[in-house]
């Protein structure tokens, strides 16, 4: 699926320049947004390089541990395919707080580093359910400080730059909740197909 | 505002110290380990150059040739039927495909309509309550070499979806529109 909406943007694209005149802008953006890349890569040398090495020391004093131990009723019942002691679970948490907290960059490193472990329980090339229900969790991004948004509207000269921050959280924990409901659904849905 | 700013600068120092002492109390290698970890964070970094730079080339294109604009001006009216205010479906169809762009977008619509509008709330809303999936799913499946995702695209972009609509719901609401 990643494939079809891949070729689908850079096809549709160059289609579209062509009867729009706009290919002068399109050969500008190629290379531009490939260094674009390269320089986001370099930048997440330093964050990556960071994190991972201090949730390794993390790991190895057994915090990481700690910490799945004490969510692991909620954990437990979203991952049922993970041990309850399995490293995923703690790496799985620190993400989702990275992410909660607003520390955007430290959620990234914690992210990768639980999907490594989620492939070690499960090497194929095929996503498991786990992974799905990790990703769904990511993707309606549970935050509690949406900490540029409050930025920005500082910068605008809001009377109340934070009074976003609790239709913010109403808002994420809907849509993470509708997330998770929509992963068992198809989950379900594999589940019978399978049988 | 002071509160979030001082808990926002003080938490990674204090994370920093937190794990510093347990490493140390437990009696882990701290140095070494940390540099252990930071090899991995380098490897890493660079297996993910070409997962970023290919989904960034293809969003550049979409964006530069005009096909994007096109795409949600083919899309507004359908949203609209829905009650997604104009003015807000540019920036619901782009969050999912372009972090940038949809900060961008926010940015823009704040400025217009102002911070304590019906609609800059709700953009505001909007951005900090969902997250770039195309990106998410490109770097996660992108580090481990996951080829077949399965129904995890699907779900991420209904998962978006919901949050548009909630975050629609619960601003007119607690704002009233």
């Amino acid at each position: 699926m990643v494939n079809i909406i891949w070729v689908m943007m850079a096809v549709i694209g160059i289609l579209y320049a062509m009867f729009n005149g706009t290919m002068g802008d399109v050969n500008k953006a190629l290379f531009e947004s490939a260094d674009d890349a390269v320089m986001l890569s370099i930048s997440l040398i330093s964050v990556l390089v960071f994190w991972i090495g201090l949730m390794k020391i993390a790991e190895a004093s057994g915090l990481l541990e700690g910490m799945a131990k004490l969510f692991r009723p909620i954990i437990t019942r979203l991952f049922p395919d993970i041990p309850p002691n399995h490293p995923a679970m703690g790496y799985i948490l620190s993400n989702v707080s990275a992410n909660m907290f607003g520390l955007g960059n430290a959620a990234t490193p914690m992210g990768i580093k639980a999907m490594q472990e989620m492939k070690k329980l499960n090497p194929s090339e095929e996503a498991s359910r786990s992974m799905i229900t990790f990703l769904a969790i990511n993707t309606s991004s549970v935050t509690l400080i949406p900490t540029t948004v409050i930025a920005i509207r500082m910068k605008y000269e809001s009377v109340a730059p934070t009074e976003i921050v609790a239709t913010t959280i109403i808002a994420t924990l809907i849509s993470t909740l509708g997330a998770v409901l929509v992963d068992r659904f198809f989950y379900s849905l594999r589940s019978r197909r399978m049988q | 505002m002071g509160v979030i700013t001082t808990v926002s600068t003080w938490m990674i120092p204090c994370i920093i110290l937190l794990v510093l002492l347990v490493g140390t109390w437990k009696r882990v290698p701290t140095y070494e380990t940390f540099v252990e970890g930071g090899k991995e964070g380098v490897k890493m970094a660079f297996s993910l150059l070409p997962f970023l730079l290919g989904m960034m080339v293809a969003i550049a294109i979409f964006r530069a040739s005009g096909a994007m604009e096109a795409f949600v001006s083919l899309l507004s009216p359908f949203l609209g039927l829905i009650g997604v205010p104009s003015e807000i479906v540019p920036l619901a169809l782009v969050r999912p495909i372009s972090g940038t762009a949809a900060l961008g977008m926010t940015t823009e619509l704040i400025g217009t309509h102002g911070p304590d509008s019906f609609i800059g709330r709700l953009a505001s809303t909007m951005q900090g309550s969902t997250d770039t999936t195309l990106y998410i799913i490109t770097v996660y499946f992108g580090a481990v070499g996951i080829k077949r995702m399965g129904d995890a695209l699907k779900v991420g972009l209904i998962a978006d979806f919901i949050g548009i609509i909630a975050s629609i719901i619960v601003v007119t609401i607690v704002f009233g529109s």
